[in-house]
């Protein structure tokens, strides 16, 4: 941990040489350093006029406290590999709206492991995921407590920003910003201090061009991407780039995506993936299905034999569902024996 | 009592982020007041009123509500205590991103939202540079990348402060930023004699007073000229 002591007496050249990312600080903050490189932080901080700090909106004492603390939550942010990968997620059981024990003990989820969630709406999938997301320990309102690695998670996931334990994917999800491709995944990349930074865009590019049913290049504006291709550029960008260790998808659209591909690679990075979902499909991919009920977790269900049998058929259906999709896409007449399934 | 201050643009979801975060605190026994500061007009205290929540609206009209505010805080307060809350919430909608409601020693909040654009953290002063705790909302409806980013250019400006996520329409997250907000041991009686944590905007010129027409000869007082080249005249 840096001290304010320590930063204050450096000169800002061996700042800037020792936390290349101070930068991103001094620009953010509107801060000139130009001609002062061989002063100390502090003698460039207390040297400005009261009406630059005035205008700027400038605190001293709270600019130093900020700088050592953007300093030391980076170094943290950039340990982060080594010392806490996410192995497994446990969820120890609570009680429903009623008060009354949830239907089992505890449920385990590895890494590389897909586990769906099923109920109606207001049943209490909201409430599950932030029990997740705040690592509960008995303290919220369902009583529910997470473990990380079969442990008591460290607090720092509740008020780390730049890593936060669950990233999110749903339905109503859209781009907003006007950038193309390549700018949105470069801006992404930088945030998250992305060494090999042209590197990683070419393959998150690559992946979502295999999930997306119609393919997009780094000029295309994000905004202009279809549903399907910015779900395929969502999903690639969260798989390849978000540091968060648990995907929850809310529902995944059948257009114009390949959901198992999707699937696949959230899986192959590593993701633990929770899923809410009412599509067979995406449903029965999961190894085991989380049923909520009355704001409590009724039953959890593994996925079995006739279950994954019925899958095989269902992924048939889709794929020719998909196949009379493209037919008409093409603009062709459609003809009956596209119907079997097998084709 | 406590006292907190919740600041944001316009539209942000401050109203809906308290509103969730009231009843999140019902069952702990909390008796919870907000006093809503705007400008011209506001309808969010009959939200309040439905919801069960003491509620007293303040419009500044023609006045910098920032200067409203920080003229009628204690009164609020003493309201506050006169009605027995155990947490008294101010909401100040920030109609300048100069606005500079916190006071040291009272927790402040300022709530900001990922429609907003990236750039609206650099964009905003000492509402989210001298805030406790950042809320950030309507994450449920972009991309985790734009939440990624925008939590980040969030952090740069304002390192120290707990940055939290909630959604404004399912309340996921409302209990949790409850937890931070309510501190049995804080106990206020006045705000008297209490700072700023920063100075508020200011003025002083002949428009403050009123004036309409445009031109050198009507411009008095604290004044300045926008910088449009090289050939402005000093």
């Amino acid at each position: 941990m840096l001290s304010k002591d320590i930063l204050a007496k450096m000169k800002i050249q061996s700042m800037i040489d020792q936390y290349p990312f101070i930068v991103s600080f001094l620009k953010d903050n509107q801060l000139d350093i130009a001609g002062y490189e061989e002063e100390t932080w502090y003698h460039f901080l207390s040297s400005m006029s009261e009406q630059t700090k005035e205008e700027q909106t400038i605190d001293t004492d709270n600019l130093m406290e900020a700088s050592v603390a953007y300093i030391n939550e980076m170094l943290r942010f950039l340990g982060l590999d080594e010392e806490s990968t996410v192995q497994s997620l446990t969820i120890i059981a609570g009680k429903d709206k009623d008060g009354r024990s949830e239907g089992f003990d505890r449920i385990k989820i590895n890494k590389s492991e897909i586990v769906s969630i099923v109920g109606p709406t207001g049943s209490g999938k909201s409430r599950l995921l932030a029990d997740i997301e705040w690592t509960a320990s008995k303290d919220t309102p369902t009583d529910r407590a997470i473990l990380i690695n079969d442990q008591t998670p460290d607090k720092k996931w509740r008020y780390s920003t730049g890593n936060k334990l669950v990233a999110q994917l749903s339905q109503n999800m859209n781009f907003v910003m006007d950038l193309s491709v390549q700018e949105f995944l470069e801006l992404h990349a930088q945030s998250r201090l992305v060494e090999n930074e042209k590197e990683t865009i070419q393959r998150i590019i690559e992946a979502a061009n295999k999930l997306a049913g119609e393919s997009f290049d780094l000029d295309t504006p994000i905004t202009s991407l279809s549903g399907g291709q910015s779900r395929a550029l969502m999903i690639a960008d969260t798989a390849i780039l978000s540091t968060s260790p648990i995907v929850l998808i809310d529902e995944i659209e059948n257009a114009g995506i390949d959901r198992k591909k999707a699937l696949n690679l959230l899986v192959s990075s590593d993701k633990i993936v929770l899923m809410a979902t009412h599509d067979p499909i995406l449903a029965l991919m999961a190894d085991k299905r989380i049923v909520i009920k009355n704001g409590g977790i009724n039953k959890v269900i593994e996925t079995n034999e006739e279950e994954r049998r019925m899958l095989t058929e269902l992924e048939k259906v889709d794929r020719m569902m998909q196949n009379l999709r493209n037919h008409l896409r093409l603009g062709e007449q459609l003809k009956l024996n596209l119907l079997d399934r097998n084709l | 009592m406590n006292v907190v201050t919740i600041a944001g643009p316009p539209s942000s979801g401050k109203t809906a982020v308290i509103l969730k975060t009231v009843h999140a605190m019902k069952n702990r026994g909390i008796r919870v007041g907000v006093v809503k500061f705007d400008c011209l007009y506001t309808d969010d205290d009959s939200l309040y009123d439905k919801a069960g929540v003491p509620v007293r609206k303040g419009l500044s009209g023609a006045l910098c509500p920032d200067h409203y505010f920080v003229s009628n805080i204690e009164e609020v307060v003493q309201w506050g205590i006169k009605e027995k809350l155990d947490l008294l919430i101010t909401e100040s909608a920030g109609l300048c991103n100069r606005c500079s409601p916190h006071i040291k020693g009272i927790t402040a909040v300022c709530v900001l939202d990922n429609l907003s654009g990236i750039n609206t953290p650099k964009k905003i002063g000492p509402m989210l540079k001298f805030a406790d705790i950042i809320v950030i909302t309507k994450g449920d409806i972009v991309s985790q990348a734009e939440r990624e980013v925008f939590a980040s250019r969030v952090r740069t400006v304002n390192p120290k402060a707990i940055t939290m996520h909630m959604n404004g329409l399912t309340g996921q997250g409302a209990y949790e930023f409850s937890t931070v907000l309510y501190n049995e041991e804080q106990n206020i009686q006045t705000v008297k004699g209490k700072q700023l944590r920063f100075s508020m905007p200011s003025a002083m010129c002949s428009y403050c007073l009123g004036e309409t027409r445009i031109g050198e000869a009507y411009q008095l007082g604290n004044r300045r000229k926008i910088k449009l080249g090289d050939d402005d005249v000093k």
